[in-house]
């Protein structure tokens, strides 16, 4: 099953990004790089949907920056056709966050791995989530090491059996939905690569947020780990595998919604037939909740072994104001009788005790 | 009662106590006196890096130097002529560094049984002979402060915390300081709560009356004012010229200024005061940590602004591999070190000269970049605008290396003419500048320019000239990826090339051989101006013959420092680590320098390294003298 969510129609996430004259085409978005990720790659999915979205962004190309870290879906920005920086391991939030501080008219996005994000890079992407940067952070997370052949990531499961760990993993795994949440994001979603249509719908709705949106992109690593959200994919099982999260709806899945998610008795939520629960005690799931308590509890229902169940769409998404935003107003509202700045200079240097030799 | 009034040429105070008693402060309001009056001065503060050590200990004890004179001077001196001692740990601290017939002012009120063994002292030194050395003066200036100030109705020990204004007071008459300042400052300093303010200004007049009443003390001092440069001073420290030098920067570059950091001695100060400048259009990052500092200021640099990170030595550790990137980036960003004693967490609030090779070589990879330093607190100013325009001129990190000496030392300043501080240009990239086979106009980001060999600086917003940059090794002019064995060598030796280059921007190197006859150079860098300075004074007026050069820029070296150093039979090295300066000039130059070495947390005194040059000088005479490093 495929999750529609409405396109937004308030962008407060690109205010003050001058907006495109005329229709962008996704080739004018296409780099003249030839991409290097291996046959079957998730990240061919979600380049050819970021370059069918941003046309429909609206925005001016050269306003468009990517920062990416260190990883396979780090590539990313020598792809698109904007500006883009493909720095080093962990630290493109923090690059972003200096970028996005100093310019109000880009619109700018983040790539990142769950490695990058969630080992290396996790004290930067914690702290840009809490300060609420206007970053589009999107993690791609194969549950793998990719570019370093095969170790196992952040986000593999207990037990996992990998080059690095030959008699099993016993480290326990983020959920990064879960992360973001505890770290104070204002926005967080969870997509998957080969769903287009919500992938860019999710896309669409991070774009429109002013403030931090983190999006785990499930995405499969062919090579090392493929088949790790097979049960999402497989038409025979995601019907009982996604649990969609809609706006103001119900939340229920399953063949014919034979299942839902009610409240715990230890204070969570858990999975139900539909059949056995009366209609009112199926949770209506709000992403705009300002208390992120019931996001967080949905967000549990996610194994954290091998995947079988899985939330996706919106889990949240409240206002709340950005430390970029604040940071520019505080300059603006010092700088608004500054007069001339050589003045200042002298007045600034010279200041209040001073003694003068002839 | 009139008093015997005696001249003198300069004068070294030091005021020791706890680190609770507010020493700092009343070394700092001296100053500001000393500098009212129009002396030259130069301050040392010297403090554990504990906010409270334990009471009463020596570890605990803080202390801050004042030299000043009626001519110009260049350290905060080596030995005090003064020491103010308010307990026995700060006596006992501060003795070694104390000269036979100095003078000690010592507050008796915490000698007891209990702070003596705290100190380590098995008797009272008030009491027995071991003080006979020094002119003594024992005072109750906790007692006479407690009963000057008990109109005020404040609790005993609110009312004994003023004993450092009753010092400072009486510290004032000895040399016939200017009083308004002091009192202006406290009447600003405690506006809210005026049983305090009101205390503090009566202690510090209540000094200076004992000072003037007293039969202790007949004379009082005169230091005339210095015969200075013309122009109008104020006093400055080294941080406070580094932030002013930064916002000068973003003025004189047309720049925004993105300083992205995290709180580290003895580097702070210079985030608390650019975070007060914000009119300027400077933004100030308090990050989540030393990389997130270094990586939000490249950040912004991408973006078009003046990117800065400011730490210490631990500090550039962490933001080793993002300097890299920005070398590899080729992004203008200006890394500020304030060095303190290491390696690890070290000496926090000790100075030291150490972290020359961590900017030097700190990088993996051939990581070359501009490393300048300041020599005084007042010249941090001017080194942080050359810092700028390297960096934004050839599109490079530049590290800018003080130390805590200079931090927090200050020292009478010239306030420059902002007219004539130099402009520094950005040139941004706003046109394609390659044509491709096929005839259509390209932006080629690793195209450079031919005296520079600094590449375009394009920022995003720039239409038609979006590209990729990053951390992989870029190809020669396009700037895509590359992994052709010729492209990276001929990569790696253009990054090199582009730095060599800064050295034929820079003006002759200042040679001060007053003689003409030197046969003996001193070369050093940083903080240690001014001890070789006063060094070499002692040296020319002992009849000696020495040149001194001092450098600002250490990577690269100024192009006629090879002449110069070959000009001379000895070139002595004086660095506070363990001969840094010295491996690099013997690398480049085969030249044998000779190292003085000192690498104890404090600045070197002045009459030590006279007695090295004179040695050296000796040394020259004698055909077998072959010593690398002269003992010490």
């Amino acid at each position: 099953m495929s999750v529609d969510l409405p396109m937004p129609t308030n962008f407060a996430g690109t205010k003050g990004v001058p907006a495109a004259e005329g229709k962008q085409t996704a080739k004018e978005f296409s780099s003249d790089q030839e991409v290097r990720w291996c046959p079957g790659c998730g990240d061919y999915a979600v380049l050819k949907a970021v370059q069918s979205f941003l046309p429909d962004l609206g925005l001016r190309r050269e306003n468009i920056v990517f920062v990416s870290g260190i990883g396979c879906s780090s590539r990313f920005p020598y792809y698109l056709d904007t500006y883009g920086m493909h720095s080093i391991h962990g630290r493109a939030p923090a690059i972003a966050t200096g970028l996005a501080t100093a310019r109000e008219d880009l619109s700018v996005w983040v790539v990142t791995g769950d490695g990058d994000a969630l080992s290396i890079g996790g004290n930067h992407l914690i702290h840009a989530m809490r300060r609420n940067i206007n970053l589009k952070i999107l993690l791609f997370n194969n549950r793998i090491y990719g570019l370093t052949k095969g170790q196992y990531s952040p986000t593999s499961e207990a037990g996992k059996i990998t080059k690095s760990t030959p008699m099993g993993s016993v480290d326990h795994p983020f959920n990064p939905v879960s992360l973001a949440l505890g770290a104070e994001a204002s926005f967080v979603a969870r997509t998957i690569d080969s769903d287009r249509k919500h992938l860019t719908s999710v896309l669409a709705a991070a774009a429109a947020h002013r403030g931090t949106a983190l999006v785990e992109i499930y995405q499969n690593c062919p090579i090392f780990n493929d088949g790790a959200f097979e049960s999402l994919k497989d038409s025979d099982t995601k019907a009982d595998a996604i649990i969609p999260l809609q706006q103001g709806e119900k939340i229920t899945f399953g063949v014919d919604g034979s299942k839902c998610v009610i409240h715990s008795k230890t204070g969570g939520v858990e999975v139900a037939n539909t059949s056995a629960v009366s209609e009112d005690q199926i949770v209506v799931f709000d992403a705009h909740n300002p208390d992120p308590t019931l996001a967080f509890a949905v967000s549990r229902l996610t194994d954290a072994g091998v995947l079988h169940q899985s939330p996706i769409g919106i889990f949240r998404d409240v206002p709340r104001p950005t430390y970029d935003d604040q940071a520019r107003a505080q300059v603006a509202d010092a700088a608004k009788d500054l007069g001339d700045p050589a003045t200042k200079l002298a007045a600034l240097v010279t200041g209040a005790d001073t003694w003068t030799i002839v | 009662m009139a008093k015997e009034v005696k001249q003198l040429d300069r004068v070294i105070i030091r005021f020791a106590g706890d680190s609770g008693d507010g020493m700092q402060l009343t070394g700092d309001r001296f100053t500001q006196q000393s500098a009212a009056f129009g002396n030259d001065l130069s301050t040392f503060p010297n403090f554990p890096a504990e906010i409270r050590a334990p009471q009463g200990t020596l570890p605990g004890v803080s202390s801050f130097q004042v030299h000043f004179a009626d001519h110009d001077i260049l350290t905060a001196g080596d030995s005090p002529d003064v020491l103010v001692a308010m307990n026995p740990a700060a006596l006992k601290a501060n003795l070694a560094d104390m000269k036979k017939g100095s003078t000690i002012i010592v507050d008796r009120h915490d000698f007891t049984t209990r702070n003596l063994q705290k100190a380590g002292y098995d008797a009272d030194p008030l009491e027995d002979d071991s003080l006979s050395d020094y002119t003594l003066n024992v005072l109750d200036l906790t007692g006479m402060t407690v009963e000057a100030v008990k109109e005020f109705g404040l609790s005993r020990k609110d009312a004994a915390r003023a004993k450092n204004m009753f010092a400072l007071g009486l510290l004032s008459w000895m040399y016939g300081r200017p009083t308004e300042t002091t009192i202006a400052f406290l009447e600003k300093r405690f506006a809210k709560v005026p049983d305090i303010r009101d205390a503090n200004v009566k202690a510090f007049k209540s000094g200076w009356n004992f000072g003037e009443t007293t039969e202790v003390f007949a004379v009082q001092y005169e230091i005339k004012p210095a015969r200075m440069t013309p122009g109008t001073y104020r006093n400055i420290s080294g941080n406070l010229a580094l932030a002013y030098g930064l916002v000068a920067s973003g003025v004189q570059s047309d720049l925004p200024v993105f300083l992205g950091t995290y709180p580290i001695t003895p580097a702070s100060d210079i985030l608390h005061e650019l975070s007060k400048h914000k009119g300027f259009g400077v933004t100030t990052f308090q990050a989540e940590d030393e990389i997130a500092g270094v990586a939000s200021a490249i950040g912004a640099s991408f973006g078009g602004a003046l990117g800065v990170t400011t730490t210490s030595g631990p500090g550039v550790a962490l933001k080793s591999e993002a300097i890299g990137l920005a070398v590899m980036t080729e992004l203008p960003l200006v890394v500020i070190d304030v060095q303190r004693g290491g390696p690890s967490t070290g000496l926090p609030t000790k100075t030291e000269q150490a972290d020359l090779l961590q900017a030097m070589y700190g990088r993996n990879g051939e990581a070359p970049l501009p490393i300048v330093a300041p020599q005084s607190p007042g010249d941090c100013f001017d080194a942080a605008i050359e810092a700028t325009r390297i960096a934004v001129t050839y599109r490079t990190p530049v590290m800018l290396l003080s130390d805590g000496y200079l931090a927090n030392g200050s020292e009478p300043w010239r306030i420059p003419d902002v007219e004539d501080l130099p402009k520094i240009e950005a040139n941004f990239a706003t046109e394609p500048n390659h044509t491709n086979p096929d005839g259509t106009e390209a932006f080629w980001p690793y195209a450079r320019d031919e005296e520079t060999l600094a590449r375009p600086w394009a920022v995003p917003g720039t239409a038609g000239l979006e590209h990729r940059i990053g951390g992989l090794e870029k190809g020669d002019g396009h700037g895509n990826i590359s992994y052709d064995p010729r492209n990276h060598e001929l990569m790696v030796r253009t990054r090199q090339a582009k730095v060599d280059r800064v050295a034929d921007s820079l003006p002759p190197l200042v040679v001060d051989d007053p003689s003409g006859q030197a046969k003996v150079l001193v070369l050093g860098w940083g903080s240690t101006y001014g001890p070789i300075g006063a060094a070499c004074r002692r040296v020319r007026k002992a009849g000696n013959d020495v040149a001194q050069v001092h450098l600002r820029h250490l990577n690269p070296f100024p192009n006629d420092l090879g002449e110069i150093i070959k000009g001379y039979e000895k070139v002595l090295v004086p660095e506070m680590n363990l001969g840094q300066l010295s491996l690099l000039l013997r690398a480049k130059y085969l030249v044998d320098v000779v190292g003085y070495n000192q690498v104890n947390g404090m600045p070197l005194k002045a009459a030590e390294l006279a007695d090295a040059i004179n040695n050296l000088i000796s040394s020259t005479d004698v055909s077998s003298a072959n010593n690398t490093e002269l003992a010490r």
